[in-house]
């Protein structure tokens, strides 16, 4: 009797420890990316004017109904890269790595690299310290991450000024971005949370989902800028308000 | 009894104002930068720190409050004394600390070595010489006055190793506006034309105006180049405010010009001052730009208003 009891506790602290050693999910791998959801918001892309859905303030509005496209045609502009919360919705097939303690075999750091020009960003999860707030804003931004049961948290600051929605809806530099990355065998979904005190009346929820590719491989990609269009040096392509003739079509505050 | 209870508010009115200024001036943050930069920067405003084995240059100084904790930060990066003080323009967050941090610093001139007064004890403090003629009207202690000035649109020095190239902005925040391009550690200071927490200030007055703050935006954009993928590259270091790059300034060029627009179109219309100021056209960043209270959103879009009826532009 007293070896069963014995057996039983041995059998109940061994499956304790195998559950705790397993909640920390290998997210490792290449993803091919799944585009089905939000498909004309990823694809041919949003109206001018569409808001629809976004919990944005009348700052934000206003902002994205003074935005040209033509902005995309500066120099300065040509190559940015898609901010670390915009990333998944564009052309985002995905390979994650991790970097291993050789002692002690945790996983120190997450890294994401994305298709559409590469942006790669790496998850910290040895629990350091913030960037001072003096500190640089990156697309990426400062990424520390932490494992809510099988789910693997992720909150990052320090992003630069970003956007929303592919036609002028801003993200300012202030947001806190929070993900979460859920594997559900060979399935990936991302739930993103972007809080925004300049721009958003409240939290801003999306989900992106990936599929696990074994064979996946990453492409080069480079970006060198040139002159499009000749401009006045002081001129910069935006719309007065109440001026955005492409607003009259869709949407907006000057419909 | 009463005037016991009036000298002791006195008393913890003084160790309140005190401790005020102890916390102000312990508020200043050094961080690397790249290179041979590093920043110290208060919530005022920054100081860039280039150093090296001929001795520390600064640009702007903070104000003369902080002199004592920019002295003890800048040795802990260097045993040497400070050599050079560039300063982007003559206010008292820029040129504050000029007299008491060149006086505990060393310039060594040609001259001084058959001078028999020996060296100049005193770092040489370097600007355009609008600074110094705005600081000699102002009657500014001579102390603080820049010893070495240029007066042509660029200038040059050869700094701890690097090139170091000061560019001269015409009436922008002022008319002495120096913006300073570390070439080897590819890191810009651009003073006050580029405020990474507010809308820039400029003042007609001292011969600045919104359309030479554009062009000097323009001229950082012109000199900083991003990394790969828009990441990395030049940094630039704002005369207040985090650390930033070409895209940030970008953002900054492109709101003061959308802001500045917006503006004129107004005035164009024929528009008064409050009736530009009720349409609010710093609406949309105000949320970025708006928080300081001794230089608002109303007080920027008056300055813009003041300037475009002015030149007409």
């Amino acid at each position: 009797m007293r070896f069963v009891h014995a057996t039983g506790l041995a059998i109940g602290v061994s499956a304790l420890l195998v559950v705790t050693a397993f909640a920390h999910v290998d997210l490792s791998g290449g993803w091919a990316q799944r585009f089905h959801e939000d498909l004309p918001e990823r694809g041919a892309g949003p109206d001018i004017g569409d808001y629809l859905g976004l919990p944005i303030n009348d700052a934000a509005r206003l902002r994205a109904d003074s935005w040209d496209a033509a902005k995309w045609t500066m120099p300065e502009r040509q190559c940015e890269p898609h901010p670390a919360d915009y990333g998944p919705r564009g052309p985002a097939s995905m390979r994650i790595s991790s970097t291993v303690d050789p002692v002690s075999q945790d996983v120190i750091s997450w890294h994401t690299t994305l298709m559409w020009m590469l942006p790669h960003r790496t998850i910290y999860m040895d629990g350091r310290p913030r960037p001072s707030a003096y500190a640089q804003h990156t697309w990426q931004g400062f990424s520390t991450g932490e494992w809510e049961g099988d789910m693997l948290k992720v909150t990052t600051t320090h992003l630069k000024e970003g956007w929303l929605r592919r036609n002028g809806v801003p993200r300012s530099e202030k947001a806190t971005l929070i993900e979460y990355f859920i594997r559900h065998g060979n399935y990936l979904t991302l739930v993103t949370v972007v809080k925004d005190p300049v721009y958003l009346t409240e939290a801003f929820v999306r989900t992106s989902n990936w599929v696990a590719d074994p064979g996946f491989q990453l492409s080069p990609f480079s970006c060198i800028p040139t002159v499009e269009i000749e401009r006045a040096r002081d001129e910069i392509p935006h719309h007065l308000p109440g001026t955005n003739p492409y607003l009259t079509r869709t949407g907006g505050t000057a419909r | 009894m009463p005037w016991r209870h009036l000298i002791g508010s006195l008393i913890a009115c003084v160790l309140s104002a005190g401790s005020v200024l102890l916390r102000a001036q312990g508020d200043l943050h050094m961080l690397p930068v790249q290179g041979n930069v590093f920043l110290l920067a208060s919530p005022a405003g920054n100081t860039t720190v280039q150093v090296g084995p001929e001795g520390p240059l600064l640009v702007d100084t903070q104000r003369a409050a902080m002199s004592a904790r920019v002295l003890e930060l800048v040795a802990t990066l260097s045993p040497r004394p400070i050599r050079h003080i560039v300063l982007t323009s003559g206010g008292e967050q820029q040129a504050g600390g000029a007299a008491s941090l060149a006086k505990a610093g060393r310039y060594i001139r040609v001259i001084d070595s058959i001078d028999p007064r020996g060296i100049d004890a005193r770092s040489s403090i370097i600007a355009h010489i609008n600074v110094l003629n705005r600081m000699t009207v102002a009657k500014v202690a001579s102390e603080s006055w820049p010893t070495d000035t240029y007066f042509v649109a660029e200038w040059s020095l050869f700094s701890n190793g690097e090139a170091v190239q000061l560019f001269h902005v015409p009436a922008a925040h002022s008319d002495g506006d120096t913006i300073v391009f570390f070439r080897r550690s590819d890191v810009v200071s651009t003073g006050a034309i580029f405020d990474a927490a507010a809308y820039p200030r400029f003042d007609p007055t001292r011969g600045g105006g919104i359309e030479g703050i554009i062009e000097g935006l323009n001229r950082v954009l012109d000199i900083a180049v991003s990394g790969a993928h828009q990441e990395g590259g030049t940094v630039v270091i704002p005369g207040r405010g985090r650390l930033s790059d070409e895209t940030d300034v970008a953002n900054y060029r492109d709101m003061v010009t959308i802001v500045r627009d917006r503006v004129r179109a107004l005035a164009a219309k024929g528009l008064s001052l409050e009736e530009v100021r009720r349409a609010k056209p710093t609406s949309d960043y105000d949320g970025l730009y708006g928080a300081a209270a001794d230089w608002t959103s109303d007080m920027f879009v008056e300055a813009i208003y003041r300037d475009v009826s002015r030149s007409g532009k």
